[in-house]
């Protein structure tokens, strides 16, 4: 079994990034199938085959939409980012350079800083008792 | 711009990373009530009300048409106000280890006080405590920390009578918390193992907390859901300080008031 999805050593990260790592991990894979399942789609000519496809399609659709929503409660910052981009109309790349910059509170510094971000990210503390 | 304004506070991107860690290492060990119950969220600043599913009937506006109104339950705004000295924090950007934050320490135990007190004890007119919808009797915890494990005990059988599987959660006050990890019963045996062993769970330090509660850790019968989860914000700043919050918007509901048992103090 590979541990491919951790870059840095995994003994030496907390509880709380290797979890973010797994799931950003799934959320990669989820998005390769439905990268697959649309060429398949592209191809196939049997309406039953096509049937059976859109259906599993749907379940990635599923699952990269949970994993990206987890993701996005973990990641304030992130999420704050995705509010301005997505389900919304007009031009894409605007909305993420308006996003961004809300974001990070032009601070200048483009790296997503401390003083653009706010949240403690505590969340729940199930499973510590101290 | 985020409503915290922290890119207009006079302070370094080294000092808010301080700062930040500073806040989560006094919050985390004191937030009990985090520890023992479902967390949703954080929805964010704009999340106003966590949805009940309930209704209410209304007058018909116009014959032919009925009409009924949701009910929901409105997050409530936390706010914990505190001052740093900016001498401090300058001092911190040149590499001392001790900046003096004490209150900011202040600030988080107050914080983390308020939510343990809402949850196990209510917020008058805006939230209902898991003390407050308990159908139980309370069980008195007993003089002497060697009573525990019988009041412990009562708790957990009761919570079973009811129908409400564990494992089970204890949160403690201070006075109960001290008294417990400090005392071995008679043979030797540590009481903090002792109770951990009744409930199989976790026992939590819950400052803000009277006596006890004894709570099912099953899932889904006490639901706290966050808007904007804990964060420290910027109000303004003068020569000598700034003056910073702590803040989160929070909703909490009891599903099941069955599932917990409070612990009387004695």
């Amino acid at each position: 079994m590979g541990f491919d999805q951790y870059h840095e050593p995994p003994e030496e990260l907390p509880p709380a990034a290797r979890t973010f790592a797994r799931l950003c991990a799934s959320l990669t894979e989820e998005a390769e199938a439905i990268g697959w399942y649309e060429q398949r789609l592209a191809v196939e000519t049997d309406p039953e085959a096509i049937a059976v496809m859109r259906d599993a399609q749907g379940e990635e659709f599923k699952h990269f939409s949970m994993d990206l929503e987890f993701l996005l409660r973990r990641t304030p910052a992130w999420r704050e980012i995705a509010q301005g981009i997505l389900f919304r109309s007009g031009d894409i790349v605007e909305h993420g350079e308006e996003a961004e910059a809300e974001a990070l509170e032009g601070d200048g510094s483009g790296t997503g800083g401390a003083a653009g971000q706010g949240s403690l990210g505590i969340g729940s503390l199930r499973g510590s008792t101290r | 711009m985020s409503h915290l304004l922290r890119s207009h506070a006079p302070i370094s991107e080294a000092s808010w990373t301080l700062l930040d860690q500073e806040a989560r290492e006094r919050l985390a060990p004191a937030l009990a009530a985090r520890k023992l119950v479902d967390f949703s969220g954080p929805q964010g600043w704009a999340f106003s009300a966590t949805p009940t599913g309930r209704t209410t009937a209304l007058e018909s506006p116009a014959e032919g048409v009925s009409a009924r109104q949701r009910r929901v339950l409105p997050l409530v705004e936390a706010r914990s106000d505190f001052a740093v000295a900016r001498q401090e924090l300058a001092d911190a950007d040149r590499g001392a280890p001790d900046p003096d934050l004490e209150a900011l320490d202040r600030a988080a135990h107050q914080m983390a006080v308020a939510e343990n007190v809402a949850v196990f004890h209510g917020w008058p007119g805006s939230i209902t405590g898991i003390s407050e919808a308990t159908p139980h009797d309370r069980l008195p915890l007993g003089q002497a920390p060697d009573d525990y494990p019988r009041a412990v005990a009562g708790a957990a059988e009761r919570l079973l009578c009811s129908g409400i599987t564990g494992p089970y959660g204890l949160a403690l006050g201070r006075g109960q918390y001290r008294r417990v990890v400090e005392t071995a019963e008679h043979g030797g045996y540590p009481l903090l193992d002792h109770l951990g062993k009744i409930l199989e769970g976790p026992i939590v330090w819950a400052p803000g907390v009277e006596g006890g509660v004894v709570l099912s850790l099953r899932g889904g019968d006490f639901l706290f859901e966050s808007g904007q989860d804990l964060s420290i914000g910027y109000d303004s700043h003068d020569r000598d300080v700034v003056r910073l919050y702590l803040e989160q918007s929070f909703s909490f509901r009891v599903v099941t008031p069955e599932a917990a048992v409070l612990l009387a103090p004695s």
